[in-house]
């Protein structure tokens, strides 16, 4: 299997060492609040310019080729950003215009990604009156509408119930295989990341400190969970992540919603 | 072109969807058109001034598109957290073209909020000029809606939380609206707030409005038009330049 550098970067706050993500592989970014497991995505993503060192994202590099490289990747972020005052279809629709999906194959693609994400029969209702997991499968389906050759998913069973979550990973996973489509995921439920992932890395204060199997991982701490891993490797110290503003519209917006 | 296209109709739609909001956006401009237009008819009279409702629908108009304009602008702070724009910040699409369309969605939206207005202010019992009055009022709506948007959108683009979008809605917005001259003539007044009523740009917004729908404007309505135009490109580049330095 042909290997896929993504990164390699040592500046202030992600001082990662080099890591790559192989094609075709779920990989999954573990590491306590703050420690720069976003940032990294957002560096991937276009949306952050490393201050040293480089990325590169299927041979581009994000920083420089943005538009180009934007149309590799799919990406379900931490936050929603669905419209909620439109149907499943028309927030479909409307992604698809914006990544240049082919006009002919828009129909037929959105139309396979509903039915396989089990949100065909709902496609005409509002957003607004969706649930938290059928909010998250039509945000994957439509990170997956444009055919992208890896798939960011930022933390994107937060809040899901187990049914919810063991659906999604299900869709995914299935997507991976039949599509190849690599799968760059963050969380913070190591039993999801060991049954899903196939490697995993670890991270901590901005730094990789693990990387491997889930079995190279427990076998190199002598853990027999990921879980005695992972708090192996980054001490059991809870850390305090500083309130920032988009923290403080999380809790707005919480209120809001309810 | 396809992004633009899109984005507009994203807000058009979302706008005709949520009928509540658009109802309580009219609550408080026809308050003012009521209680003021109706309350101070007479004292206005008595001036001299003729009918003070004849004089302050544009001016409640004017408040209905500023008001529109300015919260879709602002509104891109929840957006590019918690909605579509978020998104659209990865795609493959210049910023360019995202902020274009955003902007014209929302100015567009601004001038269905106005024509609301208008018909609201005909039922109060406002008499335009003419029917010729109507196009070049639309005019003025729209050299109305496209500043403020982009006043909106370069706010929008830089605030961080929620209460910076209070802050800017009830200082920024209302001290806007207060000093235009929407309330009030602007021959006659102190050194000092004609001066501030000069620099504000809803002044010459309402003060064209006026002139389009009830022939009585204090400026030429030419000059009306050329201040609004040059707001207006200010106002985009800014807008545009502060959008394209977003980061999520």
């Amino acid at each position: 299997m042909p290997t896929w550098p993504i990164g390699n970067w040592n500046g202030f706050w992600a001082r990662i060492r080099s890591f790559e993500v192989r094609q075709g592989e779920i990989f999954a970014f573990l590491g306590p609040n703050g420690a720069g497991k976003t940032t990294t995505i957002r560096m991937l993503t276009t949306l952050l310019e490393p201050t040293a060192g480089s990325v590169e994202l299927n041979g581009l590099n994000p920083a420089r080729h943005k538009e180009e490289a934007r149309k590799h990747f799919g990406i379900v972020f931490q936050d929603p950003s669905l419209d909620q005052e439109l149907t499943a279809w028309e927030n479909m629709q409307y992604h698809a215009v914006l990544y240049h999906a082919p006009r002919h194959a828009r129909r037929e693609r959105i139309e396979m990604l509903l039915k396989l994400f089990e949100l065909w029969e709902r496609r005409n209702d509002l957003v607004k009156k969706f649930s938290g997991g059928m909010r998250r499968r039509l945000e994957i389906a439509r990170g997956l509408l444009h055919t992208p050759k890896i798939l960011f998913l930022d933390e994107p069973t937060l809040g899901l119930d187990p049914q919810s979550r063991n659906q999604m990973w299900t869709h995914v996973k299935r997507m991976n295989e039949t599509e190849q489509v690599t799968v760059f995921l963050t969380t913070h439920y190591m039993e999801e990341a060991d049954r899903v992932a196939r490697r995993l890395a670890v991270i901590d204060h901005g730094r990789i400190v693990a990387i491997g199997s889930s079995e190279e991982l427990k076998a190199r701490t002598g853990t027999a969970t990921l879980e005695d891993a992972f708090l192996a490797l980054t001490g059991t110290s809870i850390r305090d992540e500083a309130a920032d503003p988009a923290a403080q519209m999380r809790a707005f917006a919480k209120m809001w919603r309810r | 072109m396809d992004a633009i296209y899109i984005l507009w109709l994203r807000e058009l739609k979302r706008y005709t969807r949520s009928r509540s909001q658009l109802v309580a956006s009219l609550a408080q401009p026809t308050l003012y058109l009521l209680a003021l237009g109706f309350g101070l008819g007479p004292v206005f009279r008595r001036a001299g001034e003729g009918s003070y409702l004849q004089f302050v629908a544009p001016g409640v108009i004017g408040m209905v598109v500023l008001f529109a304009a300015m919260f879709s602008g602002i509104a891109l702070l929840w957006d590019r957290q918690f909605g579509f724009l978020k998104e659209t910040l990865v795609a493959p699409v210049p910023r360019l073209a995202i902020v274009v369309g955003r902007s014209l969605g929302g100015a567009t939206v601004a001038m269905l909020q106005g024509i609301l207005m208008i018909i609201a202010c005909l039922i109060a019992g406002f008499r335009p000029a003419g029917l010729g009055a109507l196009p070049l009022g639309l005019a003025f709506m729209a050299l109305i809606a496209t500043p403020f948007v982009a006043l909106g959108v370069a706010i929008g683009s830089g605030l961080q939380d929620m209460q910076g979008f209070q802050l800017i809605m009830s200082f920024l917005v209302m001290r806007i609206f207060f000093f235009s001259g929407a309330l009030f003539p602007l021959h006659g007044l102190s050194r000092a707030l004609a001066l501030v009523a000069a620099a504000d740009p809803l002044t010459y917004g309402v003060d064209g409005l006026r002139g389009a729908l009830i022939g009585a404007s204090h400026f030429h309505m030419a000059t009306d038009a050329a201040v609004l135009v040059g707001a207006s490109i200010t106002l985009l580049c800014i807008g545009a330049w502060r959008f394209s330095k977003i980061e999520v």
